[in-house]
Formats: C-alpha cells, structure tokens, sequence
C-alpha cells in the first residue's frame, strides 16, 4: 500500500488513491464471498486438468480424449465428489499401472475405477503426491527455462508488440509468426479456431483446419513453442508465446500451457460467462484452478475487459471495465498470480466521431496505469469502429499506439489496417508493426515530459469514471457477483445462474474430496 | 503519352480516375513469395501487366521475411466496362426514420412486428448483430429494440440453425435477422445455405422474411443463397426495418 501512496503524489492525473483503496478492498469482498462457492465444487474440466497433470494423454479409438474417458468412468458411478486423483491413486495401487496405462485399460472397457476396492487412503495420497511432485518439477522447469532465456537475451523495454496469427493450420501459422516475430513482433497468439471455447474436451494432435483460427491442443502448442524459439536464437530475442485459458476447458488448457511453455494465457474471470454464455458458476469454478496452474507455471494472464466496450459503448462504460479489472485483480490474487503476471485488459475503442476522444482515451489508459502500476496492461487496438477503409485504420491504429508510448502500457496488441476485412495478410502485420515502432521510437519520452492541466478535461473525467466504478462495485458487493451478472452490468449482457453451457460439468465436493495439485501448488506458491 | 486535359466522360467505357478522366490510375498492392531484389520487381511488373495494368510503377517494395517481398505497385489500367449495362436489383433505396416506420406499421400492418436476430453457427461476433437490435445502436442510429412498433429479440452470438429456428417458432417472428461475420474458408455461406434448407424443410421459408448481414455480405450474395435480403457495411437499423416492413406489405397484396 505505501508504494500506492507514493503513486498517489506524482499522479499525473490527480486521482483520489483514497477511492482506489475502497474500491480495492470493495473488490477483495466480492472476490473472496465467490471463493466460498468456489472452495465447495469442482468441475469435469478440473478433474480432466488433474488426469492431464498426472501424465494422462491421447484420445481413444473414437478420437475421445483419455482424460474425459477417465472423468467419465468416475463420473457415471457419482464418484467425482471425491476427485479423480483418489481413484487414480488406488488403481496405481491395486494394479501397479502407471495413469496413462489406467486411462488405457479403461478406455478398452478392461478396467473400471470405481468397482476396484479401495486402498489404505493415506498411502494412496502418498503415491499420488510422488507423481504430483513430479509434474510440478516439470512445470518448474519449464519456468526455469523461460527465465533462462530471458536471462540470455535480456527483457525488452517498452511495450511488447503482439500480434496474432489464425489461419487454421498451425504450420502455416508458424510460417506468419517466424515473419512476425523476425518483423518485430515480441507476443505470438495463435487464435484459436472459432467454436473452441465450447467444445468440452480439448482435441488432440497437430491440426490443420479450423475456422477463424487453430484448434488449441497440445501438439500445436508444441510446435510453435519449438518455432519460436528457434526464430527466438536466430534474433537473439525471447519471442513469447500466448494461447486461450478460457471456455469449457479453461484450466485443461492451462496444464497443457504449464507442459509446453507457454507464455501468456487469456484468462478471464467472467469472459465466458458474458460472451460464450458459458454457465457462470462453471467458469468461476474452472477460473480458480486455472489460474492457480497459470500464477505456479509463472504465466502471465491476460483479463478481457476490452471485450465489454465492443458491445457496451467504451466512453459510457467505462466504469464497468475498471470495476471489473479490480475483482479480476482480486480473482486472481486468490489464485495466487502476481501483480507483475496480471495482464488486465483494456481498450481503444470510442468512437473516432467523438469530439476529444482521443483525451479520453489517454486519459483512461493513463488511469489503469496508475491504479494497477505493477500489472503489465494488456492495451486492445480500435476493432469496433474498424470500417474496411485501411487509411483511416492505419491512422486509428497511429493514435492507439501513441496512448501507448505516452502511457506505458505493456502488452499492446497490434491493430491491423484490414481489421473487420480478413485474419490478417503477412504484410498487414509487417504495416502494423512498422506503424508502431515508428511512433513508439519518435515519441519515446513524450509521457514523461508532458504533465495534464490541473482540473482539465482528462483529470475530472478519471475521478468520474473511478467515482462510478466504486459505486458499482459497493452495489456489486451488496449483491453478490453472480446476481450482478444476472442483472446485466457487465457489457450490458444479462446470463441467467442456472443458464447457459456447462452447468452440468459441476459437481459439489465431498468431504474427503482431494486434488493434489492445489495443496501443493498453494504451498510451493503461497498466495 | 497523352497529357491533354481529358475531359470526356462516357459512361459505355468508364476506366478509374487519378486527377484526369480516362487515366485509369490505380494502386494495387500484394506480397510476392520472392526475394526482394531486382528481379522480384521486374515479376511484380509483369504480373501486374498480367493484371491489364500499363505502365506499372513499383513505388515501395520491402522484405517481409526472407522469401516473401511485399509491393505498392501504380499504374493505368487498360481495361473499360459499360456502365449503362449494369442492372441492379437493389433493395428499395427509400429509406425511412424511425419515427416513419413506426407510422407505416401502425398504418399498414396495425400490430407491432416481431423480429429476431442472432449470430449463427459457431460465429462468436455480436458487433454486427448488436448494432442492429440492440437498443443503443450504432453511430448514432437507434437499434430495433428502440422501435415503438417493434418487438425485437437478440439471441447473441454461436446460436446453432436449429435453436434459431426454435425460437423463431415460438415467438412467431415475422422477420428472421442473420449475422455472419467470420468467412474464412466460406464457412458463412455453409451456414446461411443450411438455415435456408432447414426452413424449407420444416415449410416455413416462405412464411418470414429472411435476411443476412455482415460485413462481407452483398444484397446480390443473400439472393442468390435464397434469402429475401443483404445488407452489407454501413446499413442500420432503419435499412432493415424499412426493407422488412415493405416486404410484408406487399406479401400481404399478393
């Protein structure tokens, strides 16, 4: 707190730090009354993320993934109240098999886990405990790897160029992020295919169709992970890799993520819920675990705030994102992420037709900085009012990347001249980056030699969104989050408690439920 | 060539404009799989002519990555059509405020029209369909949702056909609104054709209007994939309303 104060003093825009403390400790409520809920219940997607982190892969002979052939097994006798690993553990026990091997047997039908006698519980634990330390090991590793890396080539200063690639196939995906990152680019997304999100199971294998984007599965992750570090050696850069956390298979996704280095992850508290109308206690519950795997993997996670100004209007709503990166802030502490891992969203998106938008616009982006001053902020070019005229996009794209330089923000997503034409061509991105190293290099110091006028249009504007985010979060707090969903606050989007996709995956723990990994991983990485 | 100030304008064999009439000027700009060097100009040239462009001009060329050289490329283009012989069949370009359809409906149909819209498919944007329903809008141009005489429903986003047509049924839309935003590997038009087939299968087609939007989406595309109606980039609410509210009047004539 007394670095906040410190801030406090050389705000460039005066704001009432008081208000953000409240605000803050507002926020921690909410986030800590929904952690009751979500410390009862586990999902089908974190017993699947256990099966995966116990060395469980591969699909059956219909393509269906071992680790749903395994949650299913469980699953049909009511046993998933207990977790997975419980029953894991007694068959490793009963069969001297190893998990995979379990997975196996029981996909041929030649084994069912919850017709096996059970074994002492303590030795189970302790034989799932030597495998969970395993994993983890690996998992440090892999960190290890990446900080090494960092070490070698060093952290670049300024922004991080991202840039996504999505043309279905990953080599051809890796053929655009080689260009990308030899262009400049420092973050490679791979988007994902459309519909992902809502599929519950994770495809398996190289893929080489999909639809607005590439299927995440394990192997595609691989092979770009590889491609990029080999283009990372040749530049002499460490080129970071970022994937989704989100939909039905958040925190499978984040294992897969752990296991293949990625770097980055987009992983929302509420994302789901709002625009994948994913069931709401669903995608609390998978939110927690996996960003418990993304803080212990030393992932940085991207929120989706900026989503909430294509569908809302971005100068009315703009409260909305800030009191939602403040409970995304506290979600993701609980899951024991730090600050310096909190990618929070935000975006450029008013319209280009508004008188002094453009004052607004720095004025919100140098708020978050200043409110979150640890968290690398994640910055979303212009999408909404992209309108297929590329010279007037490029120019967008311009005064985006100058509230970038001016305010420091950390992860800046490239905006692309063709964005609301087609996935971006090769040389789109290479205009984009050129764009914004351009501005990025010729307006360098630009924000510490500029102050903002005392009582101007930028200083009362961020104390009026700051002022309007503290009452909707006192509001929230009365409330409770999941009926401030129901009501529609957040991007004007209203989910039912019992609606949408997944509800069914949901189970309430019993007494004796185990997960290995989260007593472990909380205790390597206290929160 | 010929610098005398052309000033004939003749729409049977109209080129495109620079500063001058008939100079054909144009700017292309493409990404050739080729090392930047002499000789990748030289092809972007040739392709270029290939396109029925005289005189090209690479202004810019620079690598993208080693093998792949992108080109801003000017010149005139050879080539003329007959503008007189296009015959359009466009949507009636009368387009009313929202006060005057609310009228119209109250007048002509005297009950509020039922309309329900949804992003179908695994399409996951809103923006388009949003823009049209929602109650605020877009740049200013009040949703459907706003309209006094109209009953409006956004089912959002990954709606599949059958779902759609579900709660079409239920509702007893007069007016079924499609957004399709993603077109990679043409997977709009498969979803567009397959809620056509699915309507004509259960006898309904002819009982709604039916009309898509979308950013790539021509009133020409929607005809010809069996829908009543387009609308591409820049139409609003009004564009659609108008267009729906004349169409059942004049299914009501027939």
């Amino acid at each position: 707190m007394k670095k906040l104060i410190n801030k406090a003093v050389n705000s460039k825009l005066n704001l009432d730090f008081s208000i953000v403390k409240k605000a803050r400790e507002t926020a921690k409520t909410i986030a800590l009354d929904t952690q009751k809920f979500i410390d009862k219940h586990t999902t089908t997607s974190i017993e699947r993320t256990v099966c995966r982190l116990l060395g469980i892969d591969g699909v059956d002979e219909f393509g269906v993934p071992l680790p749903n052939v395994v949650v299913n097994n469980i699953k049909k006798d009511k046993g998933l109240g207990k977790g997975v690993a419980i029953f894991i553990g007694n068959a490793i026990l009963q069969k001297r098999l190893s998990p995979q091997e379990i997975a196996e047997k029981i996909s041929k039908d030649e084994l069912d886990l919850t017709k096996l006698p059970m074994n002492d519980l303590s030795e189970i634990k302790i034989t799932i405990t030597k495998l969970t330390k395993q994993t983890l090991e690996k998992i440090i590793n892999n960190k290890k790897k990446r900080e090494a890396y960092l070490e070698k080539f060093g952290e670049k200063e300024g922004p991080l160029l991202y840039i996504i690639v999505a043309t279905g196939n990953i080599y051809e995906d890796i053929t655009q992020a080689k260009a990308a990152a030899k262009q400049g680019a420092d973050i490679i997304a791979v988007i994902r295919s459309t519909g992902q999100s809502l599929l519950d199971y994770v495809p398996y294998g190289a893929t080489t169709e999909g639809f607005g984007g590439t299927y995440a599965t394990q192997e595609n992750f691989r092979l770009m992970r590889k491609a990029l570090d080999e283009v990372g050696e040749e530049l002499g850069r460490y080129i970071r890799l970022t994937n989704y956390c989100s939909g039905l298979c958040m925190p499978e996704i984040a294992a897969m993520g752990a296991f293949e280095r990625l770097d980055v992850m987009l992983n929302d508290a509420l994302y789901g819920i709002l625009f994948r109308d994913i069931n709401m206690k669903r995608t609390i519950i998978d939110q927690y675990f996996s960003r418990m795997i993304n803080a212990f993997a030393g992932v940085i996670i991207n929120t989706g705030e900026d989503n909430y100004l294509t569908t809302d209007d971005a100068f009315e709503a703009a409260h909305t994102v800030l009191a939602s990166q403040f409970i995304n802030e506290q979600f993701a502490l609980l899951a024991g992420l730090k600050e310096e891992q909190l990618g929070l969203g935000h975006a450029f998106e008013m319209n280009p037709e508004l008188e002094n938008g453009f004052l607004y616009e720095l004025a919100q982006a140098q708020m978050a900085r200043e409110i979150f001053p640890k968290a690398p902020l994640k910055y979303m070019p212009p999408t909404k009012f992209m309108s297929g005229n590329i010279f007037k996009g490029h120019i967008q794209n311009a005064l985006f990347n100058m509230i970038t330089i001016m305010t420091n923000q950390k992860i800046h997503l490239l905006g692309m001249l063709t964005e609301a034409i087609h996935t971006p061509f090769m040389s789109d991105r290479a205009l984009s980056i050129e764009n914004a190293k351009y501005i990025f290099n010729n307006m360098k110091s630009l924000g510490e030699e500029i102050a903002f006028k005392q009582g101007g249009i930028m200083e009362k504007r961020v104390n009026e969104v700051l002022n309007k985010a503290y009452s909707l979060l006192k509001e929230i707090e009365k409330e409770g989050l999941f009926s401030t969903i129901e009501k529609g606050i957040f991007a004007g989007i209203k989910r039912k408690i019992n609606g949408g996709k997944g509800l069914e995956g949901v189970f309430e723990k019993e007494k004796d439920y185990f997960n290995p990994f989260i007593e472990l991983m909380v205790q390597e990485n206290p929160i | 060539m010929n610098n005398k100030f052309d000033k004939t304008l003749d729409l049977t064999k109209i080129k495109p404009y620079g500063d001058t009439f008939n100079d054909g000027k144009v700017q292309i700009s493409f990404t050739l799989p080729v090392e930047d060097d002499e000789k990748a100009i030289v092809a972007a040239k040739i392709l270029t002519r290939k396109m029925g462009v005289k005189n090209p001009s690479v202004v810019y060329h620079c690598p993208l990555d080693k093998g792949f050289t992108y080109f801003v490329v000017y010149g005139r283009l050879n080539q003329t059509i007959d503008y007189t012989e296009i015959h359009l069949d466009a949507i009636d370009k009368e387009i009313m405020a929202r006060e005057q359809i609310n009228e119209y409906i109250k007048e002509n149909i005297e009950r509020k029209i039922i309309i329900l819209g949804a992003t179908t498919g695994t399409d996951a944007h809103t923006v388009g369909i949003d823009a049209i329903i929602n109650r605020k809008g877009y740049k200013g141009h009040y949703g459907l949702e706003s309209y006094e005489m109209v009953e409006a429903y956004n089912m959002g986003s990954q709606v599949p056909n059958e779902e759609f047509i579900k709660r079409a049924l239920e509702l007893k839309a007069d007016v079924l609104l499609v957004s399709q935003t993603v077109t990679q590997k043409d997977i709009h038009l498969k979803n567009l054709t397959q809620l056509v087939d699915l309507l004509e299968g259960e006898g309904l087609r002819d009982k709604v209007i039916l009309v898509c939007g979308g950013p790539r989406i021509t009133h020409e595309l929607a005809k010809e994939l069996g829908y009543d109606a387009g609308f591409g980039p820049n139409k609003y609410a009004e564009d659609v309303a108008t267009f729906a509210i004349k169409e059942i009047v004049n299914r009501k004539k027939l």
